[in-house]
C-alpha cells in the first residue's frame, strides 16, 4: 500500500503546485502509516521534491508522453498507482491536474474529490473537506470507495520541508499512442499567469476603458503580479478572456489580490475568496468589494494607483 | 452528427447559500435554478452546429422532476429533444455513469458538458464520462469547429490556449469563450411554445453506486471587518509588515 502524488513538471522544473501535493501526500502518508511515492515525468532536478520528503520518485521519460492526449497521462499515473498499489492519489487543481484527475479516477473506479482543502478529517471513513458553491461553502465529503484521488485546490494547504534523500527510478509503462494532436500553443511567457501568481492585479469596469490598463500593467510589473479582470471588461474586449476571474472565470488562490474599479459582485467574489488578503480601491465607499476585503481605500484608481505604484518602486528599491 | 448537450441545474448565481436538515442539505428554499452557465454557453454553441451544419441536438440532465424547468428552457432556446434521467445527482462518478449508458443508447458523435457545474465545482463529470466510453477527450474548451469527423479545439491553458486536432467522437468540457456573450440566446415567445411540444423523455438511472457522498456542509468564518486605509504609504506598510505578503 502507498501513497502517490502526482507531480507535474513544466520545462523540467516544478512549480509551486508540485510541491504542495508533494508536501501533502509525506502529511497523509504519516496519517495512514504508510510510504509516500512521487511520480513524475521529465524533470532534471527532483532536489525540490526531496526537500519536501519524496522518498522515492518515479520519472518517466517516453516519448509516448510527448503528446496533448489527456487520456495517456492518466494512463501513467495509472500504471504508477497500480504497480505501487496505491491507496490515494493525489493530483494538483492546475489546468493540466484538474484535465487529469477525473481521468485517471474513472480507471482506477476510484472515488474523487476536487478543490481539497486539507488533510483529511477523518481516514475511516475517509472523510475530505472541499470548496464547494463557488467557494462560498465547504462540504465534508466520504470517498466510500477502497481507491480514492484527491484534487488538492491551490495555495490552501502550503508547504512543508521534510528534507529526505530520494531515489530516482525509470518509469516506462507501456503506453498507447494518443489520438489527440496540438498544432499550435499560444502563451505569454513573460507573464506570470493567474494559476501561478502569489499577486494578483484587477481591475474592473471602473477602469472605464482599455486604454486605460497601462497603469494595470505597471502595478502589475513592480509587484511580479498576474494580471486578471472582471467579467464585463472581457466581454467588452478590454482584455483577453483568459483573465476573467470568477464564478464563470478563473479561481484566483493568491496570498494578494488588489481589486481596482471592481464592484465586488457576488459572482466576482466567487473566484477571490480562496485569496488570502485582498486590498480594494473603489471611489464608493459602499461598494459590496469592501466587506470581502482585509484593506480598502476610498479613492479615485486615477490618482491613487500611479502613486500606488511609485511608492512602490521606492519600497522595492530600499527592501530588494 | 448527433450532439448532446449535458446540462445542470443550479442555483442562480446570486442565490444565498445556506443549508438545512444539520447542515447537510442544500437550502433550495427562494432559490431559482437556471441552466449552469458554462452548459448555457455550451448548448449557444451546439445551437450553431445545428443551424448551419444541419446536427441533431438533445439535451440531457440527471434529476428529479424539478429539473424539468431547465430542460425545457434549454429545449425554447432551440434543443430538439430532452431527456431526464429520474435520478438524485448524488456524485459525479454517478452522473457520468448515467450519462454513458445515454451516449452508448443514442450513438451521440459529440458530447458537450460544462467544464464545471457552479454548485458543487466537481469539474469531473466531462473526464469520467470520455473514459467510460473511451472517446477522446479535451477540457476546458473555449472554441470547436468540425468538419465531418474531424474536430479543431481551443482549449485554455494557464498562460494563454493551445489548438488540438482530433477526432469524433468526442467529449469535450466547454467553458465561457466558446461563444461570444452577446450570441446567448434568451428563449423567445415562440420558442416557449414550441417547447411545448417538443418530446422530454424520462429514463430510469442504470444501476450504479456513489463513489463519493457530502456528509455535511459548513460555511466559511465570517471574516473581520475592512481596515480603511488613507493613503498608499499606509497600504505599503500594512502590506509589508502586518499583512507580510509583500
Ligand atoms: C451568470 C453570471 C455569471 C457571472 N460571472 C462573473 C464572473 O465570473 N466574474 C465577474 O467578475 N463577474 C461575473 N458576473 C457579472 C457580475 O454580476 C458583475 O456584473 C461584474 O462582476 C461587475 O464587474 P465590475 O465590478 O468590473 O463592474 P461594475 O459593477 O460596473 O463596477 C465598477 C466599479 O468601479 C468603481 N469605480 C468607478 N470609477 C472608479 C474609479 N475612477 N476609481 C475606482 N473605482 C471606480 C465603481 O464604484 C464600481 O464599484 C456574472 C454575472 C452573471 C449573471
Amino acid at each position: 500500500m502507498s501513497i502517490l502524488v502526482f507531480a507535474e513538471s513544466s520545462e523540467g522544473k516544478f512549480k509551486k503546485v508540485a510541491l504542495e501535493v508533494t508536501s501533502y501526500g509525506k502529511k497523509l502518508a504519516e496519517q495512514l502509516d504508510t510510504n509516500l511515492v512521487v511520480v513524475s515525468a521529465f524533470a532534471e532536478n527532483t532536489d525540490p521534491l526531496a526537500k519536501h520528503g519524496a522518498e522515492r520518485i518515479l520519472m518517466g521519460n517516453s516519448d509516448a508522453l510527448k503528446t496533448s492526449d489527456v487520456a495517456i497521462w492518466a494512463d501513467f499515473i495509472v500504471a504508477a498507482a497500480n504497480q505501487e498499489n496505491a491507496e490515494v492519489v493525489i493530483i494538483d487543481s492546475s489546468s493540466n491536474g484538474a484535465y487529469v484527475a477525473p481521468l485517471v479516477a474513472a480507471k482506477l473506479q476510484a472515488g474523487f474529490t476536487s478543490n481539497v482543502v486539507a488533510l483529511p478529517l477523518s481516514t475511516s471513513p475517509f472523510v475530505v473537506k472541499r470548496n464547494a458553491f463557488s467557494t462560498k461553502a465547504f462540504s465534508k465529503t466520504e470517498i466510500k470507495t477502497s481507491k480514492k484521488v484527491i484534487g488538492l485546490a491551490k495555495n490552501s494547504f502550503g508547504l512543508f520541508e521534510s528534507p529526505v534523500q530520494s531515489n530516482v527510478e525509470d518509469f516506462s509503462p507501456d503506453l498507447g499512442v494518443g489520438k489527440i494532436k496540438r498544432t499550435s500553443v499560444d502563451k505569454a511567457t513573460d507573464e506570470v499567469s493567474i494559476a501561478d501568481a502569489e499577486i494578483i492585479v484587477a481591475g474592473g469596469r471602473g477602469l472605464k476603458s482599455g486604454d486605460n490598463w497601462g497603469m494595470i500593467e505597471d502595478l502589475a510589473e513592480v509587484l511580479g503580479a498576474a494580471k486578471a479582470c472582471s467579467k464585463p471588461v472581457s466581454d467588452l474586449g478590454w482584455r483577453p478572456h483568459t483573465e476573467h476571474v470568477g464564478q464563470t472565470g478563473k479561481q484566483a488562490a493568491t496570498n494578494l489580490y488588489i481589486a481596482i474599479g471592481i464592484s465586488g459582485a457576488i459572482q466576482h467574489l466567487a473566484g477571490v475568496n480562496s485569496s488570502k488578503v485582498k486590498v480594494v480601491i473603489n471611489t464608493d465607499e459602499e461598494a459590496p468589494f469592501f466587506k470581502a476585503a482585509e484593506y480598502g481605500i476610498v479613492g479615485d484608481a486615477f490618482e491613487i494607483v500611479p502613486k500606488l505604484v511609485e511608492k512602490l518602486k521606492e519600497f522595492k528599491a530600499e527592501n530588494g | 452528427m448527433k450532439i448532446l448537450v449535458c446540462i445542470s441545474s443550479v442555483p442562480d448565481t446570486t442565490s444565498k447559500i445556506n443549508f438545512t436538515d444539520n447542515d447537510t442539505k442544500f437550502d433550495t428554499n427562494g432559490v431559482q435554478f437556471v441552466i449552469n452557465p458554462h452548459d448555457e454557453y455550451s448548448l449557444t454553441r451546439a445551437m450553431w452546429f445545428k443551424e448551419k451544419q444541419g446536427a441533431s441536438l438533445t439535451v440531457v440532465s440527471v434529476g428529479n422532476q424539478s429539473v424539468e424547468t431547465t430542460l425545457r428552457k434549454a429545449l425554447a432556446i432551440g434543443a430538439d429533444d430532452a431527456i431526464r434521467i429520474n435520478a438524485e445527482a448524488t456524485d459525479g462518478y454517478f452522473v457520468a455513469q448515467q450519462l454513458a449508458a445515454v451516449v452508448k443508447n443514442g450513438n451521440y458523435d459529440l458530447v458537450i458538458a460544462g467544464r464545471e457545474s457552479i454548485d458543487y465545482n466537481g469539474g469531473m463529470v466531462p473526464g469520467m464520462l470520455a473514459t467510460l466510453l473511451n472517446y477522446n477527450f479535451v477540457n476546458a474548451v473555449t472554441g470547436i469547429e468540425i468538419t465531418e469527423n474531424k474536430a479543431v479545439v481551443t482549449r485554455e491553458i494557464d498562460g494563454g490556449k493551445e489548438v488540438l486536432e482530433t477526432e469524433l467522437p468526442l467529449v469535450v468540457g466547454s467553458q465561457k469563450g466558446i461563444v461570444r456573450e452577446e450570441e446567448l440566446r434568451i428563449p423567445n415567445m415562440r420558442g416557449i411554445m414550441m417547447a411545448r411540444k417538443k418530446p422530454l423523455n424520462v429514463a430510469e438511472p442504470i444501476s450504479a453506486e456513489a463513489a463519493t457522498e457530502a456528509q455535511n456542509f459548513e460555511k466559511p468564518a465570517v471574516k473581520s471587518a475592512c481596515k480603511m486605509v488613507d493613503n498608499v504609504d499606509e497600504l505599503i506598510d500594512l502590506l509589508h509588515n502586518e499583512a507580510k505578503v509583500i
